[in-house]
C-alpha cells in the first residue's frame, strides 16, 4: 500500500486519539480474554462445587464464586466469548444484509427503493431491544438464535445508512464519470460507491457490536441467549439477582465487564468516526 | 467529411414536481437540437450556465435518454442499443468534466483510474497495464511515478491532466469536454488547453468542447454552436462566427469578452427561467433589435442563424468599438514590468 493512501492517513489521525487508542486497547483485551479463555481461566466455568458457595473474592478466587460455587473470574472470561462472539457476529450479519440492500435502494431508486426503504422503517419503527426479544423468542431460546435476532434488528440501521451514502454517491461527478467510462451498475456500485462509504459503515459498525452487547446481555438476562449452564454476563446478572445483598460480586463483576466493554467499543468508534472522517469535528 | 456522430431534434424535458409530486412543468433543458461533428473535428457549444449545454452533452453521449429525437454514433443509433451494448460502445466515447476534484474516484489510485478504462473494455491484458498507464500518463504531461499517488495528493490541473489521461485510455474516437478548463487557475488553464489541442490533433480526436469561454472556444474550436434556453441559435466556422457573429445574442456574447471592444448591443435582464420559456424567439425578451414576428414566430435554424433579423442587421464590425477600453489599458500599463526591473 502506498504511503499516503487514504486509509493510512486515517491510520494515522487515529493514533493521535489517545482516549479512542485505550478503547481499543481495552477492546483488544476483551478479544484475547475470550480467545484465550481456555487457558488464562484459573478453574472449569461449568463444573460446579457443594464446597465453595458463594466466597467472597479473594486471592483463590478473584471475583469470588457464584451459587453454584463456579469461580466468577473463569465465568467472567469464557463469557466474554458470547458476548464479543455475539457482537460482532451479529454485527457482520446484519451488514451483510443491510448494506448490499441499501446499496440496492439509493442506486436502483424508484419502487426498488420504495419497497427496501418502508420495510426498514417499518422495522425501525419498533425499538431495536423489543424487535431482538421478539424474534428471539419467535426463534427459541439459544444464542444462535439470539444472534440472528440481533443482526435482523441491527440490519435497518444499515439499510438506511448505505441508501443515503449511496444517493449522495450518486450525485458525485466521480459517479457519472464511472458510468460514462462505460462502467455496468453492479461494479460501479462495487468498486467505486462501496469503497467510498466503508468509512461511516464502519463507524456505524463498531458502535452498533456495542449496541448488540448490551442485547445479548440482555437476551441472555431473560433466558432468551446463551444457555446454562454456559456462561454469559447477561445470564450471570440474572442468577446474581436472587443474591445482590449477599454476594454482590456475582453481579458486580458481569456487570463492570458489560459496561467497560460497551464503553471501550462506543469510544473506539468516536475516535474511528473522527479519523476517517476529519470534516466532523465535534468537540 | 462524413459525421461521426449526429443529432436529431433531441429534446429533453425535466418534470418539475411540487411537494406532494404533482407535475408542476418542466424544465425545457433541451428542445429540438440537431448538430453533428464530424470525425477529427472540433465543435464548442457555447451558451450561458443553465441553457442547456451540460444536458445537450449528456444526451449526446447515451448518459441520459433524449425525450425525443435520435443520436447516431459511426451510423449506429445511440438510443436503440441496449445497456450492455451502450456501454461497450464507451470505449469509443470518453468524457472529461469539468471539476477534477470530483471526477476521480477519491478511493482510487491514478494507476487505477487510468487503468479501469483498459479493464473495462479488455484493451490490454492486466500484465500490460502499468506499462500503458505510463505511457498514458507521459503522454499528458505527468510522469510513470504519479501513477502510484492518489488523486488528493494532486494539483487542480494535474488532476484534470489524470482525467484527460483516463479519457484517453481506451483510445476514443470522440471525447466530451465538459467546460474542461473552467476549474482551472488562468495560468494553469492554458497549459491544459495547450495539451489538448496537442493531442486532438495527434489523435485525429474528434472533440466536443461545451464551455462558456469564448477564449478557450476560439484556440480549439473549428466549428462553434451558440446554445440560448434549449436551442442552437448560430453555428458556424469558429474563425468566422467570432469575428463577424450574426445572431444578436452571440454578438452579446461576443461583446461581453474583455478586449472585444465595447458592448455591442447591451442585453439586459437574465436569462429566463426555462421552465417557462418566452414564446417565439427565446431571445426576445433581451434582444435589442425585437421585432413583432420575434415574439410569436418560432425562427428555424437557417443558413447557420435562426434570427428573423439575420439580414437586416447591421454588420458586427459596425456596432463594435473597436477602440480598446481605456480603463482597461491603463489599468494594464501599470502591471506592466518597470523597465529594467527584474
Amino acid at each position: 500500500m502506498n504511503a499516503d493512501s487514504p486509509r493510512r492517513r486515517a491510520l494515522r489521525r487515529f493514533f493521535q486519539h489517545r482516549l479512542a487508542v485505550l478503547g481499543l486497547v481495552v477492546v483488544v483485551v476483551f478479544i484475547l480474554a475470550a480467545v484465550l479463555a481456555p487457558w488464562v481461566a484459573p478453574y472449569d466455568p461449568i463444573q460446579t462445587s457443594w464446597t465453595r458457595l458463594r466466597k467472597p473474592p479473594s486471592a483463590a478466587f478473584l471475583f469470588g464464586t457464584d451459587e453454584n460455587g463456579r469461580d466468577v473470574f473463569s465465568r467472567v472470561l469464557w463469557g466474554a466469548r458470547a458476548s464479543l462472539m455475539a457482537g460482532v457476529v451479529s454485527v457482520l450479519a446484519a451488514m451483510l444484509m443491510g448494506v448490499p440492500l441499501g446499496l440496492l435502494a439509493g442506486l436502483a431508486g424508484k419502487w426498488t427503493d420504495a419497497l427496501i426503504s418502508r420495510i426498514a422503517d417499518a422495522m425501525l419503527s419498533v425499538p431495536f431491544l423489543i424487535l431482538a426479544i421478539a424474534l428471539a423468542a419467535f426463534l427459541g431460546p439459544a444464542l444462535e438464535n439470539a444472534m440472528l435476532a440481533i443482526a435482523i434488528s441491527a440490519a435497518p440501521v444499515f439499510v438506511r445508512l448505505a441508501r443515503g451514502m449511496a444517493l449522495e454517491a450518486r450525485s458525485a461527478d466521480w459517479f457519472e464519470a464511472a458510468r460514462a467510462l462505460g462502467n455496468p451498475p453492479w461494479r460501479t456500485a462495487l468498486l467505486h460507491v462501496l469503497p467510498n462509504i466503508v468509512p461511516p459503515l464502519l463507524v456505524q459498525g463498531t458502535l452498533a457490536i456495542a449496541e448488540a452487547i448490551i442485547a445479548e446481555a440482555s437476551l441472555s438476562f431473560l433466558g432468551l441467549g446463551q444457555q446454562p449452564p454456559q456462561p454469559s454476563w447477561g445470564s450471570m446478572l440474572n442468577s446474581a439477582q436472587r443474591f445482590l445483598t449477599q454476594a454482590p460480586w456475582m453481579a458486580i463483576y458481569p456487570g463492570v465487564a458489560i459496561f467497560v466493554v460497551v464503553l471501550a467499543f462506543n469510544v473506539f468508534g468516536d475516535g474511528l468516526r473522527d479519523a476517517l472522517d476529519p470534516r466532523s469535528q465535534r468537540r | 467529411m462524413t459525421a461521426l456522430l449526429e443529432a436529431y431534434d433531441l429534446v429533453k424535458h425535466f418534470p418539475v414536481r411540487d411537494a406532494i409530486g404533482r407535475k408542476r412543468g418542466a424544465v425545457h433543458a433541451v428542445d429540438g437540437v440537431s448538430l453533428s461533428v464530424a470525425a477529427g473535428e472540433t465543435l464548442a457549444i457555447v451558451g450561458e450556465s443553465g441553457c442547456g449545454k451540460s444536458t445537450l452533452g449528456r444526451l449526446l453521449l447515451g448518459l441520459i435518454p433524449p425525450d425525443e429525437g435520435q443520436v447516431r454514433f459511426g451510423g449506429e443509433e445511440l438510443t436503440q442499443l441496449s445497456p450492455a451494448a451502450l456501454r461497450a460502445r464507451r470505449r469509443d466515447m470518453q468524457m472529461i468534466f469539468q471539476d477534477p476534484y470530483a471526477s476521480l474516484d477519491p478511493r482510487q489510485t491514478v494507476q487505477d483510474a487510468v487503468a479501469e478504462p483498459l479493464r473495462l473494455h479488455r484493451i490490454v491484458p492486466r500484465a500490460g497495464e502499468i506499462a500503458r498507464v505510463a505511457s498514458l500518463l507521459t503522454r499528458v504531461g505527468l510522469s510513470p511515478e504519479h501513477a502510484r499517488r492518489w488523486p488528493h495528493e494532486f494539483s487542480g490541473g494535474q488532476r484534470q491532466r489524470v482525467a484527460i489521461a483516463r479519457a484517453l485510455a481506451s483510445g476514443p474516437r470522440l471525447i466530451l469536454g465538459d467546460e474542461p478548463v473552467s476549474a482551472l487557475d488562468v495560468s494553469v488553464q492554458a497549459q491544459v488547453i495547450e495539451l489538448l489541442r496537442g493531442l486532438i490533433s495527434e489523435m485525429g480526436l474528434a472533440f466536443i468542447l461545451i464551455s462558456h469561454d469564448l477564449g478557450v472556444v476560439r484556440q480549439i474550436a473549428d466549428r462553434v454552436a451558440v446554445m440560448y434556453l434549449g436551442r442552437i441559435v448560430e453555428e458556424g466556422p469558429s474563425e468566422a462566427l467570432l469575428a463577424a457573429p450574426r445572431h444578436p445574442y452571440t454578438r452579446a456574447l461576443r461583446a461581453a469578452v474583455p478586449g472585444g471592444g465595447r458592448r455591442a448591443a447591451p442585453v439586459s435582464g437574465d436569462v429566463p427561467s426555462p421552465i417557462n420559456p418566452p414564446s417565439g424567439c427565446r431571445f426576445h425578451t433581451r434582444c435589442p433589435h425585437v421585432e413583432d414576428i420575434c415574439r410569436s414566430v418560432v425562427p428555424p435554424l437557417a443558413d447557420g442563424v435562426a434570427c428573423h433579423l439575420a439580414d437586416r442587421l447591421p454588420p458586427f464590425a459596425a456596432v463594435v468599438d473597436r477602440q480598446p477600453n481605456a480603463r482597461l489599458v491603463r489599468l494594464q500599463s501599470r502591471f506592466r514590468p518597470q523597465g529594467d526591473a527584474a
